[in-house]
């Protein structure tokens, strides 16, 4: 038994939401027909007028009855709403009043001809945005509409009728209609009535009506209508198929792409792409693939960012590529993202272009393999048009000089040696200096270079000699071939170098993202990343470039912008699109400002600005600057994450040294109180009957105790000024007797178990320190020595000079420091794992490491060859020469 | 008459310290004296004319440093401060304010009864000639003739370092900060260059001492000077 099939939640959601928002929204019924005269209108009002019957409060927005008695005679009875008067130029126009339809507020209004533009002055440019208007109010609507002014079918209605259709209205609208009815009429029905005069015909339209109501047309513009009907109710049938669980089943994945160029009529095939990627049900993907060098006209470039742009609106997925063999780039990409058909404009050159030069869609077609292409009327994306892409720069003057000198050359080569030369020589030398010219610098000195040799050879080597006169017709061909040699060298070399060129760019780019995202991924902290990232950006893009980051609030930070640019920053953010400076959103603004999303969302906004925002336009600079805006966004979120997780780890670490601290203070501070208090009450209570040796015995432990309780408060301070920063070093040049003499002394009996041996070279210099502080750290040093290794084993001290500081090591033959744990015993309250209690706190390393690091030195441990510990720190020698003590006589 | 007990003024507001102290000096043939402020110390000065001061440099009414200028501008009196461990500056501001020798906290009685000692003999000497031969373990210094004996090896002395030994020998007991040496020793225009004494004082420390790391006669006083073990 199989688990009955459950529906898609979130598909089930969506519809949810879907349906609340239509139960407040008016219903939207829209009377479908192929044409003009297929009784859309009448449809409507008899239908309006059955709801009347059925108590329903039905009123006339506006209906155009053009003077038919047929459909005047339906509005009788019917609320007919008065229109609102515009004058505009002199003409007074009736419109539709939305006002006062939404004053009135029937139940239901009937708003004839959805794709009407309404008379300037209206609220809205088109009566659709009235219809959504009243829709939203809550009223419900029927409407007309014809297919012609579909959008996505404008290209298919003006080729079918030759007639192009301004009105149009966006597929969304038929798409969002809660239902469609179809007014269908045949084409010879049609026809007659046309005949009888029962269609009305626009004025403007008059001239096309023959053309438009030929049968041909009409059938075809039925065709469409009903089948843009199908789809529809296809659409539907799949929702409710999606709402109840039913499989659905679909079509093998296709996938549309459709390539445009940069020219107007991209358009027709983006619309073709739409409706092929409906009809088929699958993604759709326009794609124009760039020539680099290739010279854009600025109204072909505006052209084709519309289409990409309208593209995109029409649900499209855009990208552009960027290549020297256009069709090369189509088909990878189409193989890539496993393209099924591509759509491509039909060329409007001559052929003989493609012979020359060859044809992209030739290409295409040869090497699409298993893709079915699609060629449509329309220019295809014919980056061929430039075919030899010309290299953004002139030659320079020296370039010409150059050219002009090598063809002397050439000539003062042949001069001397014409004599054992024939003729046919000198120009093969001639036509090499030509060739050297054309693959070294640009066409301009190649066809001067050709064109001087041309001259030189006549004059000085085609006879009759010293004259421009030819005496051989056959010299002729000669200069022929010399200059077309320089032509075709010259057209190869900069082919080459074009291509060298593309290659260049796009290395450049991948180079720059390399080396970005090379130094994010080194880089620690987020500050440190944004300051990589804006520096690689601003390096990449020449524009100043900022990366605004959210408070915990999500509010942006101002970053200086002033609150209107912060506030298009913040819509950015909040919104994951990109606006500002030459985007459709917001456009006032002075920067762009780019969302940088990163996996979790978007996590801040990248400021542009750029002195001349209309750069990024070109998609193919936006599309790098998408990238790099992604491995920015991308790095800070890691940085992010991993300064959280520290946070994290820091706050778990400062509870456990707090813990840590408190227990051992604890300990530390109360077992010698203990003994003492103990020590001290036996004395006071059992004065009698204490003999001497015992009293003796709780005095000393007193004492002891005490020295105790005063070494671990000193080191207490110590750690205290160490750890907040007060440790003050007053450096002065001392010798290291002093203060290893000085610990030895201080320690006393506690080192009394341990031979101490003290070995410091006798032409150690003074060393630049703070002698008490120094001294602490043999102090401590000496006293972790005495108390982790077994009785008389010996500490050895030793020093020596290197390298500009002075090393001192205290050694030891205990038990060595457990392996892995050499940097961790210098952490504060750090003990060793076996460590028995009441040893201390473990402070005194950790002071020592406070105490060396603040004069500039270092402090390490290792485990000594042999076994026992070696602990060594150094004391920079400033690299300044001790300074110098008076002379004396020598000894008396 | 008999010899009387000396007079010990005690200036300390803590008074466990002042118990401490009372304690041991009774009990060590002292007459204490106490005062518990600043104020009513310069009162006990003047008018219970003490042999010794021990004064704690950390009272709350009071800069200690500040009351051994005043006290030293009539009276010779030896002045002992106390001082904690740290405080270094303090120490060395109050010897070169006029005080003789200094105990840290916290010290023990022998420290206590040591300097106390000390204190006295050099009060009680005053300006009469010293014993032209000096001797602590086996250190005899002949200032007579000038020599320096260790056990009983000669040992040769540079000028600076003689000069040094005797005002050390001179002081015998005493804390020397490195100022007051080089004062006496290179003049008053060396009294910055305490390397100088350092360097001087390691020298004598290798020729006079068995280990110069473990020094037995030369004390090293850390961050305040030296001090030469009397006996």
């Amino acid at each position: 038994m199989t688990e009955p099939r459950r529906p898609d939640p979130d598909a089930l959601l969506a519809r949810v939401t879907e349906e609340e928002a239509k139960a407040r929204r008016g219903r939207l019924k829209i009377f479908f027909g192929a044409s003009p005269g297929v009784g859309k209108t009448y449809a409507m009002l008899e239908e309006a007028r059955a709801k009347r019957r059925e108590g329903v409060d039905v009123a006339v927005g506006v209906v155009e009855t053009h003077g038919r008695s047929e459909t005047a005679a339906l509005l009788e009875g019917l609320d007919v709403l008065p229109r609102r008067a515009i004058d505009y130029r002199g003409v007074t126009l009736k419109e539709f009043d939305l006002d006062g339809a939404l004053r009135r507020h029937p139940s239901l209004i009937l708003v004839d001809e959805l794709a009407h533009t309404n008379a300037p002055g209206s609220r809205h440019a088109r009566r659709f945005q009235d219809v959504e208007e009243l829709l939203n109010a809550g009223i419900h609507v029927y409407t007309t509409l014809n297919v012609q002014h579909l959008e996505s079918l404008k290209d298919v209605v003006a080729q079918i009728t030759g007639i192009q259709v301004r009105e149009t209205v966006p597929d969304s609208i038929l798409e969002q209609a809660d239902e469609l009815e179809v007014a269908d009429l045949s084409a010879e029905d049609l026809l007659k009535r046309l005949k009888e005069g029962k269609v009305y015909v626009p004025e403007e339209a008059a001239r096309a009506i023959d053309r438009f109501f030929r049968k041909g047309n009409l059938i075809a513009l039925r065709e469409l209508a009903l089948r843009r009907a199908a789809e529809r109710v296809d659409a539907q049938m799949r929702g409710y198929m999606r709402e109840h669980g039913v499989r659905e089943i679909w079509p093998a994945a296709e996938r549309v792409l459709v390539c445009i160029g940069p020219n107007p009529a991209g358009a027709r095939l983006v619309r073709a792409g739409k409706r092929m990627a409906t009809s088929l049900k699958c993604d759709w993907t326009v794609l124009y693939a760039e020539v680099p060098g290739q010279r854009i006209s600025a109204s072909d470039r505006e052209a084709l960012l519309q289409n990409l742009q309208l593209a995109e609106e029409l649900g499209a997925e855009t990208t552009t590529l960027s290549g020297l063999n256009a069709a090369e780039e189509m088909l990878a990409y189409a193989r890539a993202h496993n393209v099924t058909k591509i759509v491509v404009g039909k060329p409007t050159h001559s052929r003989w272009r493609d012979k020359l030069f060859g044809s992209t869609l030739d290409e295409l077609i040869r090497g699409s393999g298993e893709i079915d292409v699609y060629v449509i009327s329309g220019e295809v994306g014919d980056p061929q048009r430039s075919a030899v892409p010309h290299p953004g720069r002139r030659s320079p003057v020296s370039e010409y000089l150059r050219a002009a000198l090598v063809i002397a050359g050439c000539a003062a080569i042949s001069f001397p040696l014409f004599s054992v030369l024939s003729v046919t020589d000198v120009a093969m030398i001639f036509l090499l200096g030509v060739v050297f010219v054309a693959s070294r610098y640009g066409r301009g000195p190649s066809v001067l270079a050709s064109v001087l040799s041309i001259i030189s050879f006549d004059f000085f080597f085609v006879p009759p000699r010293f004259t421009f006169a030819v005496s051989d017709v056959r010299y002729i061909l000669t200069f022929g071939v010399m200059l077309a040699a320089a032509l075709v060298a010259s057209h190869l070399t900069l082919r080459i170098r074009a291509q060298a060129q593309t290659a260049r760019d796009r290395e450049r780019r991948t180079g720059a993202v390399y080396a970005m995202s090379r130094e994010l991924a080194a880089a620690r902290t987020a500050a440190d990343l944004i300051a990589i990232a804006t520096r690689h950006l601003a390096d990449t893009f020449g524009a100043e470039m900022h990366i605004l980051m959210p408070d915990s609030t999500g509010r942006l930070e101002s970053g200086g912008l002033d609150e209107k640019e912060r506030s298009v920053a913040q819509w950015v953010f909040d919104h994951g699109q990109r606006a500002g400076a030459g985007t459709d959103t917001l456009p006032s603004a002075s920067s762009l400002y780019v969302p940088l999303r990163a996996s979790t969302g978007v996590i801040g906004v990248l400021d542009v600005r750029a002195s001349d925002p209309t750069r990024f336009e070109d998609p193919t600079l936006l599309q790098l600057l998408e990238t790099f805006a992604g491995q920015a966004a991308l790095a800070l979120e890691r940085a992010q994450l991993a300064e959280r997780a520290q946070e994290e780890e820091v706050k778990v670490e400062a509870e456990r040294l707090r813990t840590s601290l408190l227990s051992s203070l604890s300990h530390d501070m109360r077992t010698p109180l203990g003994a003492i208090t103990g020590a001290a009450s036996s004395l006071l209570e059992e004065q009698s009957a204490l003999k001497e040796p015992a009293r003796r015995e709780l005095l000393q432990s007193i004492l002891d105790e005490a020295n105790r309780m005063n070494r671990l408060i000193g080191n207490l301070l110590d750690m205290i000024r160490v750890e907040s920063g007060a440790l003050q070093v007053q450096k002065d040049w001392e010798p290291l007797e002093e203060p290893v003499g000085v610990a030895l002394i201080r320690l006393g009996d506690r080192l009394k178990q341990h031979p101490v041996r003290v070995e410091l070279p006798p032409d150690l210099p003074l060393v630049p320190m703070d002698g008490v502080l120094i001294e602490q750290v043999f102090v401590n040093l000496l006293e972790n020595a005495a108390k982790y290794t077994p009785p008389s084993t010996p500490i050895d001290i030793s020093a020596e000079q290197t390298n500009g500081v002075v090393r001192v090591d205290v050694l030891d033959r205990g038990p060595g420091i457990p392996p892995g744990e050499e940097r961790n015993i210098f952490e504060k309250f750090y003990r060793a794992a076996n460590e028995g209690p009441a040893t201390g706190i473990g402070l005194g390393l950790t002071i020592c490491r406070g105490i060396v690091t603040a004069h500039g030195g270092r402090i390490w441990a290792e485990n000594r060859a042999g076994g026992g510990a070696a602990f060594h720190f150094t004391l920079p020698l400033s690299g300044a020469e001790p300074p110098a003590v008076p002379a004396e006589p020598a000894a008396e | 008459m008999a010899e009387t007990k000396p007079v010990v003024l005690v200036i300390e507001d803590e008074p466990q310290m002042r118990r401490f102290l009372h304690a041991a000096l009774d009990s060590h043939d002292y007459r204490p004296v106490e005062a518990t402020t600043a104020k009513e110390g310069v009162a006990q000065a003047t008018g219970r004319n003490p042999d010794v001061i021990l004064l704690d440099l950390g009272l709350p009414d009071g800069d200690g440093i500040d009351l051994t200028r005043r006290i030293r501008e009539w009276s010779a009196t030896p002045i002992i401060v106390i001082s904690a461990r740290g405080k270094e500056q303090d120490k060395i501001a109050a010897l070169d304010a006029g005080a003789d020798d200094y105990l840290t906290k916290p010290f023990d009685v022998g420290e206590l009864m040591a300097r106390l000692r000390v204190a006295l003999r050099h009060a009680a000497r005053g300006d009469s000639p010293q014993e032209p031969v000096f001797e602590v373990g086996e250190l005899r210094v002949d200032q007579m003739r000038r020599q320096v004996f260790v056990g009983d090896k000669e040992v040769h002395l540079t000028p600076t370092e003689y000069k040094l030994l005797t005002l050390m020998i001179r002081h015998a007991g005493k804390v020397l900060t490195h100022r007051q040496l080089l004062k006496e020793v290179w003049g008053p225009n060396a009294v910055e260059h305490a390397h100088y004494v350092r360097v001087y004082m390691t020298q004598l420390r290798r020729k006079l001492e068995a280990d110069a790391t473990r020094p037995k006669y030369l004390l090293t006083e850390p961050g305040v000077g030296y001090r030469l073990r009397p006996e």
